[in-house]
C-alpha cells in the first residue's frame, strides 16, 4: 500500500529540495492576497453551494445546500405522537451530546448543585473532541497575554467574531488548562513542569498545548472518566439521540424527546434547563467533501434549536482543514494534524517546491493548496483520481532531532504505518477536508441562547470564531463554554417553574414549511449518514 | 470499470465486496447500516473493535474495523459492547500510590503476565508491561506506556485473569497528571494574574477598537520566532 512509482518520482524531488528548504522561509501572504485567494478558491465562496433558508427566525440566512435541506426538514414527530405526561426521566439539566462540551457542562452542572442527564447519540465520548489531535491554546507563558490571544482570534476570524465571546475564551483559557490538569490530563511538559507550547496557524505566540497528538482523546477520556465518578448525579444515556426539543406552555425549553436508536422507542426527558452540545455537521458532506468528523456529526442540534426559535450565525462558513489525508484511499479525508506544520513540516508541490507559508490560517492555507492543485496543476495524482500535495514530515526529525516524530505524533505514525507509510522517512499526501462548522447557534458569554431554558456550547455555537477558527481554539471553546453553559444552566434550573409540556411548536413548524411551499421535506435530524451501497 | 472483488464472511454470512476496503466500509458496502461499532471512523475512539480469522489459521486476530483492510475469505465479527468494570472512585479521594491503585482494582494482582493483552492491542501497546509496572506501583511508567490507549477494550475481552487493563491505565494516567507531573509555575502565575484582573483593561481597550484599528494592529503584530 506504500506509494506508487509515479509518487516516488515526485518524492525524490521533495527529498532533493529538502536540505535547501530547511533554510528557506516562504513568506506569509499579504492581507490583500489572502482576501483574493479566499474569494477565488475557498469552498465557502462557491456561490452555487449555498442557498438562503426560507423559514424560521433566521430566514434569508445563507448556508450550504445540504445543511439548508435538514434545517428546512420536517420533524419525526407531531404534537400528538406522544403523551408528554408520561415522563421517563426528570432532571434539572439535560445535556444533549456527550463530547467535550457536553461532558464539561454536565460536570459543572453537578458542581453547582444540579442533577444532570447526558444524552448521547452513540457512546459517551463519540465526538469530534476525541479526534482532535494538535492542541489547545492558552496564553499562559511570559511574553504572551490574553489580549494577544484575543488579537490572534479576531484576525483569524476576519474580525467578524463576537468580542464578548472572544474575551471570555481567551481569559478562561489558562483556567481551563488548570482545571484539566486537576482532573488528571497529561499535557506535554518539560522536566521542570513548564508546559511545552508550539505555534499553530495564525498564532503570534507559541501557545499550543498538546498531549502528544492525542490531545482531544486525552481530554475526552479524562472528562468521561470524571463523569463516571458521579453515577448518582450524572446519568449517562447512550444510543439515545434527541429528535425534538420539548417546550412548555410558557415558551420555555423543557427537555427533549430521545429516540432509543436500537429499538425505536421514544423517551420523554423533562428538564428545567437544556444544554445543546451536539457539535457540527461534517457528515452532511458539504459539496461532496470527505470529512474528518465522527460518524454522528449530522448537525442535529442546529435543526432542533432552530425549530424552537434560536438564532443562527455564520452558517455560511465552514472550515476545510488544509491537510486531510489524500492517500491511501482507506483514510482519505482523515485529519493530519496541524501540529505537523507547527513542528516545522512544510507543504510542497509535485516538484518539491514550497508554494505557501506553512502556518497561514486554515482558510488561507486550504485555499492555497486548492489553487496549487486545481489552477496550477502542481498536485500529485493518486491511483483513484484524487490529487494532493506533500506535507514534508521528515523535516521534523531533522529540525528537532531524531525520534521527535515518534514521540510527538504517535497517532499519525500509527495511522500511516498501518498502510506501510513511514512518516519519519516519507512525507504524507494531503488535500483539504471538511473539518469544522465555524458558525451555529448565536451564543451569549454565559452559554445561554435567546430561547428561555436553552443553552449551548461547543461546535454547535456561532460567534466566537467569526468566519474562521484557529487551531487549538476548539478544544478550548468546548471546555470554556461547556463549563459556562453547565454552570449557568444549573443555577437557572433551580429557579425555573415548568408549565405543561408541549410539542405544538412542531405543528407550527410544519405549517410554516407548508406555507412557503416546501414539498417533501426530509425528516430531520437525520441522526446518521447512510453509507450503504444501494441495495437492489 | 471492473472492480476487483473478494468474498468475506460477516458474522458467518458470505458477502462479495471490492478489495481494498476497510472492514467498516466493507460492512456498509454489504448493506449494514452501522449503529454500534462505528464512532470516529479514524482510529481514535475504539468503537469498532473487531475480531477476525483468516483461512488456514486457527488463531483469532484483532483490529479496528475503520483501520483494517479486508482479506479474502476472512471471517469477522465486531464487539459492539463489553461490560468491563470501572471501579467507583473519585480522583480527589485517592493518593498516587500503589495502595490506591490496588485498593481500587484489587484484581490487578491476578495478572498472569501471559501477554494475551499485548497481542490483542490494535495500538501495539505493550499492555502486559504496563500491567507489570502497575503491580510494581510505578504509576508514572504506566501513564507513559499506556498513553496511546483508545480504550477499545480488546485487551479486556481476551484477558484470562479478567482484568480491565484500560481502566487501570486511565486511573494511573489521571493520578500521574493530577499528583505526580511537575507543576507549571508559569500557568499558576497566569491564573493568579487573571483572577486579579490584570488583563481586564487591556482586553477592554482592545474590545473598544474599531475594525480598522484592530486590523492594523493585527497586520503589524510581531510573531514569536521559532
Amino acid at each position: 500500500m506504500s506509494y506508487t512509482p509515479q509518487m516516488h518520482q515526485s518524492l525524490r524531488k521533495v527529498e532533493s529540495t529538502r536540505q535547501a528548504r530547511l533554510h528557506e522561509a516562504f513568506p506569509m501572504m499579504e492581507p490583500w492576497d489572502k482576501r483574493t485567494i479566499l474569494e477565488k478558491y475557498h469552498p465557502d465562496y462557491k456561490a452555487e453551494s449555498m442557498r438562503e433558508i426560507r423559514v424560521g427566525v433566521s430566514r434569508g440566512q445563507r448556508m450550504p445546500l445540504e445543511l439548508a435541506d435538514v434545517i428546512e426538514g420536517a420533524s419525526h414527530l407531531t404534537s400528538d405522537t406522544l403523551d408528554l405526561a408520561q415522563v421517563d426521566y426528570d432532571t434539572d439539566v439535560l445535556v444533549i451530546g456527550g463530547g467535550g462540551a457536553g461532558s464539561s457542562a454536565a460536570l459543572l452542572a453537578r458542581e453547582n448543585g444540579a442533577e444532570a442527564i447526558i444524552a448521547n447519540k452513540l457512546r459517551h465520548g463519540d465526538a469530534n473532541t476525541i479526534m482532535a489531535q494538535g492542541g489547545i491554546q492558552a496564553a499562559d507563558k511570559p511574553g504572551d497575554s490574553p489580549a494577544i490571544h484575543y488579537l490572534d482570534v479576531m484576525g483569524g476570524g476576519h474580525f467578524a467574531n463576537h468580542p464578548d465571546l472572544v474575551e471570555v475564551l481567551v481569559k478562561d483559557a489558562p483556567l481551563v488548562i488548570t482545571w484539566l490538569e486537576d482532573l488528571g490530563c497529561m499535557f506535554d511538559k518539560e522536566p521542570d513542569g513548564t508546559l511545552k507550547t508550539i505555534h499553530g496557524g495564525g498564532t503570534s505566540r507559541k501557545r499550543m498545548h498538546s498531549a502528544r497528538d492525542y490531545t482531544g482523546a486525552e481530554i475526552m477520556r479524562t472528562l468521561r472518566d470524571e463523569v463516571r465518578s458521579y453515577p448518582h448525579e450524572i446519568t449517562v444515556l447512550e444510543f439515545a439521540p434527541a429528535i425534538e426539543l420539548i417546550m412548555d406552555n410558557k415558551g420555555q425549553v423543557a427537555g427533549a424527546v430521545l429516540l432509543n436508536i436500537e429499538t425505536g422507542e421514544h423517551l420523554v426527558v423533562r428538564a428545567n434547563c437544556t444544554v445543546l452540545a451536539t457539535g457540527g455537521g461534517g457528515r452532511l458532506h458539504y459539496q461532496g467533501f470527505a470529512t474528518t468528523n465522527h460518524y454522528g456529526a449530522t448537525g442535529d442540534g442546529l435543526v432542533l434549536a432552530y425549530r424552537v426559535g434560536a438564532d443562527l450565525a455564520f452558517t455560511d462558513t465552514m472550515q476545510y482543514h488544509p491537510t486531510g489525508a489524500a492517500y491511501p484511499e482507506q483514510i482519505v479525508g482523515l485529519l493530519v494534524t496541524e501540529k505537523a506544520r507547527g513542528l516545522g513540516a512544510q507543504v510542497c508541490n509535485i516538484d518539491g517546491d514550497q508554494f505557501v507559508y506553512p502556518r497561514e490560517t486554515r482558510d488561507v492555507e486550504a485555499s492555497a493548496i486548492i489553487r496549487e492543485c486545481v489552477e496550477r496543476g502542481k498536485g500529485v495524482a493518486t491511483p483513484s483520481g484524487r490529487v494532493g500535495v506533500w506535507l514534508d514530515s521528515p523535516m521534523i526529525d531533522i529540525i528537532h532531532g531524531s525520534g521527535t516524530i515518534a514521540k510527538a505524533l504517535p497517532a499519525m505514525v500509527r495511522q500511516f504505518g498501518r498502510f506501510d507509510i513511514d512518516i519519519a522517512k516519507d512525507p504524507m499526501l494531503v488535500y483539504p477536508t471538511l473539518h469544522y462548522q465555524n458558525g451555529g447557534i448565536s451564543l451569549r458569554p454565559d452559554g445561554s441562547t435567546g430561547v428561555p431554558g436553552l443553552f449551548a456550547a461547543g461546535e454547535i455555537s456561532g460567534g466566537v470564531h467569526g468566519r474562521n477558527r484557529l487551531m487549538g481554539n476548539s478544544l478550548l471553546e468546548i471546555t470554556v463554554f461547556g463549563r459556562r453553559a453547565g454552570e449557568a444552566a444549573a443555577l437557572q434550573s433551580q429557579e425555573v417553574q415548568l408549565g405543561k409540556l408541549t410539542l405544538t411548536h412542531v405543528d407550527r413548524w410544519r405549517q410554516e414549511l407548508d406555507e412557503v411551499g416546501i414539498e417533501n421535506p426530509v425528516n430531520s435530524p437525520i441522526l446518521l449518514p447512510d453509507y450503504r451501497r444501494e441495495l437492489r | 470499470m471492473t472492480e476487483d472483488l473478494v468474498s468475506i464472511f460477516i458474522m458467518g454470512k458470505r458477502h462479495v465486496v471490492p478489495s481494498g476496503l476497510t472492514i467498516m466500509s466493507a460492512m456498509e458496502h454489504a448493506g449494514y447500516r452501522l449503529i454500534r461499532g462505528a464512532g470516529c471512523r479514524g482510529g481514535f475512539c475504539g468503537a469498532c473493535a473487531t475480531v477476525y480469522r483468516v483461512p488456514g489459521d486457527y488463531r483469532l486476530q484483532i483490529g479496528l474495523a475503520c483501520q483494517t483492510v479486508i482479506q479474502p475469505e476472512m471471517h469477522l465479527a465486531q464487539i459492539p459492547f463489553y461490560p468491563g468494570h470501572r471501579a467507583d472512585y473519585s480522583l480527589d479521594d485517592l493518593q498516587p500510590t500503589f495502595e490506591a491503585v490496588v485498593t481500587t482494582y484489587p484484581e490487578l494482582l491476578r495478572c498472569l503476565s501471559c501477554g494475551t493483552c499485548t497481542k490483542a492491542c490494535p495500538q501495539d501497546i505493550d499492555v502486559k508491561q504496563y500491567m507489570a509496572e502497575a503491580m510494581r506501583g510505578d504509576i508514572a511508567a504506566v501513564a507513559d506506556r499506556s498513553f496511546d490507549c483508545i480504550m477499545c477494550g480488546l485487551c479486556v475481552s481476551r484477558c484470562p485473569a479478567e482484568e480491565v487493563q484500560s481502566n487501570i491505565a486511565i486511573l494511573c494516567r489521571r493520578l500521574y497528571g493530577k499528583y505526580l507531573a511537575p507543576g507549571a509555575e508559569h500557568l499558576a502565575k497566569r491564573v493568579l494574574e487573571i483572577e486579579e484582573g490584570m488583563f481586564d483593561d487591556d482586553l477592554a481597550s482592545m474590545k473598544s477598537l474599531g475594525e480598522e484599528e484592530l486590523r492594523r494592529m493585527y497586520d503589524e503584530r510581531d510573531i514569536e520566532p521559532e
